[in-house]
């Protein structure tokens, strides 16, 4: 398999010429997301999840009595709880149609990419389906987040 | 002496006609521009079953009983069935085929599995191997998004250039009577190949290799655009029919006036399916439950049919391999010869 023409496929100069040309000319006619809208979508959807966060946030300050940190881990509950509710129902695929990033980045993107490759393998079992798929799209958000956070502890512990 | 004409084309001698056909759709191509045409439009995505591979299965089979059943026929009548569909090693076709109980070839063309049926189904009723051979292919939204990309309910976006899966499958009941519309020539693709690797612009990786299809027919048979009422593609959807016909514009051939292509016609643009369909199904239903409509009415003579399949795994993607694509391309015709 070597669709760059470079291996053993008799490709001659022309050929390769005409297949160049061909991936430019795609590259300048396709048609293109709209960025600017898209930007927009994604800051007014996000923003509103960070602000119904927020909300979250001072009710369990004011009203539960909680502090900084307790306040922080109810907050992520709940989000992540309405991120699990709206991927069951159907709803935040609608949401992020629109949200691009903007839903994706928040705690509710991350509930919505557990959930909905649980809720599609439950079919292939418990095991080699809803266990082994369910990190599918998490999984290299965990790795890498992860990773990053060691390499930044490991800077702040060298530069303290 | 041989019916080959040119280097990749057949002009069958005993052109077979297209005695049946039936086709089942999906809610969303239901409620489409074609919706009123189709045989069976489905309520939900699981016709009743457990998975949406079960209900992919289902209308595969139901559409192959509905052809063999409008033609008169029995499933004991039908000499081969030929058919495929997008999911790993063809299970749609396979377990179909298991419970027709019809001599089976199974094929794998991605979406151009329809006119890759169809081509070696007259082939072999031209050849006098067969009396009736029946030729289908289905695809599913569902089973192809979960195969190919992203689960269903998964927030993502989709990009502008991606395609809809057709929900649906299609059937068509070859033989040898002498009943219009006849499949007359038979132009196999090649595999075309120039570079595109991102999966989700289907269209302009399919377009070379339906331009070169046509462009082999064209040469082959030594007729032009001309010769065809409908020259018709199966998925390019609407960037890669744009790209289709610049690219045959540069050969020489202006086809623009009398193309269409099936992935632009199943669904309106309010459908949200971006640069518009593809899948198995998509030509098999728009061509069995529309074009032929037209063609039996009389509003077109001769077409040129060409299924567009490009032939990508979700490993070859990932390991950023390009994708081949290929085009067969038949003639429909309403006289014999």
């Amino acid at each position: 398999m070597d669709g760059s023409g470079k291996g053993f496929m008799l490709m001659d100069v022309r050929q390769e010429k005409i297949k160049k040309e061909y991936q430019i000319y795609v590259k300048r006619k396709m048609p293109k997301s709209n960025l600017i809208r898209d930007c927009i979508m994604a800051f007014f959807i996000g923003g509103l999840i960070c602000t119904i966060g927020q909300f979250i946030n001072n009710v369990a300050k004011t009203f539960f009595q909680l502090n900084i940190e307790e306040a922080s881990a109810f907050t992520s509950i709940i989000l992540i709880f309405l991120g699990a509710l709206l991927t069951g129902m159907g709803v935040y695929d609608d949401i992020g149609k629109y949200g691009g990033a903007g839903s994706v980045v928040p705690i509710t993107g991350f509930a919505n990419s557990i959930v909905s490759p649980a809720m599609e393998f439950k079919r292939e079992g418990y095991v080699f389906g809803v266990g082994a798929k369910l990190f599918s799209i998490a999984g290299p958000v965990l790795i890498y987040g992860i990773s990053t956070s060691v390499l930044v502890g490991l800077i702040y512990f060298f530069i303290k | 002496m041989s019916n080959r004409i040119g280097g990749q084309t057949i002009k069958l001698e005993n052109p077979p006609c297209i005695l049946s056909r039936a086709t089942i759709v999906g809610k969303k191509e239901g409620e489409g521009p074609l919706g009123e045409f189709f045989d069976v439009v489905l309520k939900d995505d699981y016709f009743g079953e457990k998975s949406w591979e079960k209900a992919e299965c289902r209308m595969f089979q139901e559409a192959a009983m509905l052809a063999i059943t409008k033609a008169g026929k029995q499933v004991q009548d039908i000499n081969y069935l030929f058919g495929g569909d997008l999911l790993n090693q063809i299970i749609t076709a396979n377990y179909a085929a298991r419970n027709l109980g019809i001599p089976f070839f199974g094929l794998y063309g991605a979406c151009s599995t329809l006119t890759e049926s169809m081509s070696l189904g007259a082939i072999t009723i031209s050849g006098r191997y067969a009396d009736l051979v029946l030729c289908a292919t289905s695809s599913h939204f569902c089973t192809a998004e979960r195969q190919f990309r992203y689960p269903l309910e998964m927030g993502a976006q989709r990009s502008p250039t991606a395609q809809w899966t057709v929900t649906g499958a299609g059937a068509f009941l070859l033989s040898n009577d002498d009943k219009p519309p006849y499949i007359t020539y038979i132009t196999t693709g090649k595999l075309i190949d120039y570079g595109i690797t991102d999966a989700n612009n289907m269209g302009a990786a399919m377009a070379p290799a339906a331009a070169a299809a046509i462009k082999a027919h064209f040469e082959d048979t030594q007729q032009g655009p001309d010769a065809y009422d409908l020259i018709v593609t199966g998925d390019l959807g609407s960037f890669g029919r744009d790209l289709a016909i610049d690219l045959l514009k540069k050969e020489g051939y202006d086809i623009a006036d009398r193309f269409i292509d099936c992935g632009c016609e199943i669904f309106s643009d309010d459908q949200d399916v971006h640069a518009g369909a593809s899948g198995c199904a998509c030509s098999a239903v728009v061509f069995g439950a529309h074009i032929l409509k037209n063609m039996e009415e009389g509003k077109y003579k001769r077409i040129l049919l060409l299924s567009t399949g490009a032939l990508l795994s979700t490993t070859s993607v990932q390991q950023g391999e390009s994708i081949p694509s290929i085009a067969h391309a038949v003639v429909i015709d309403m006289n014999r010869g």
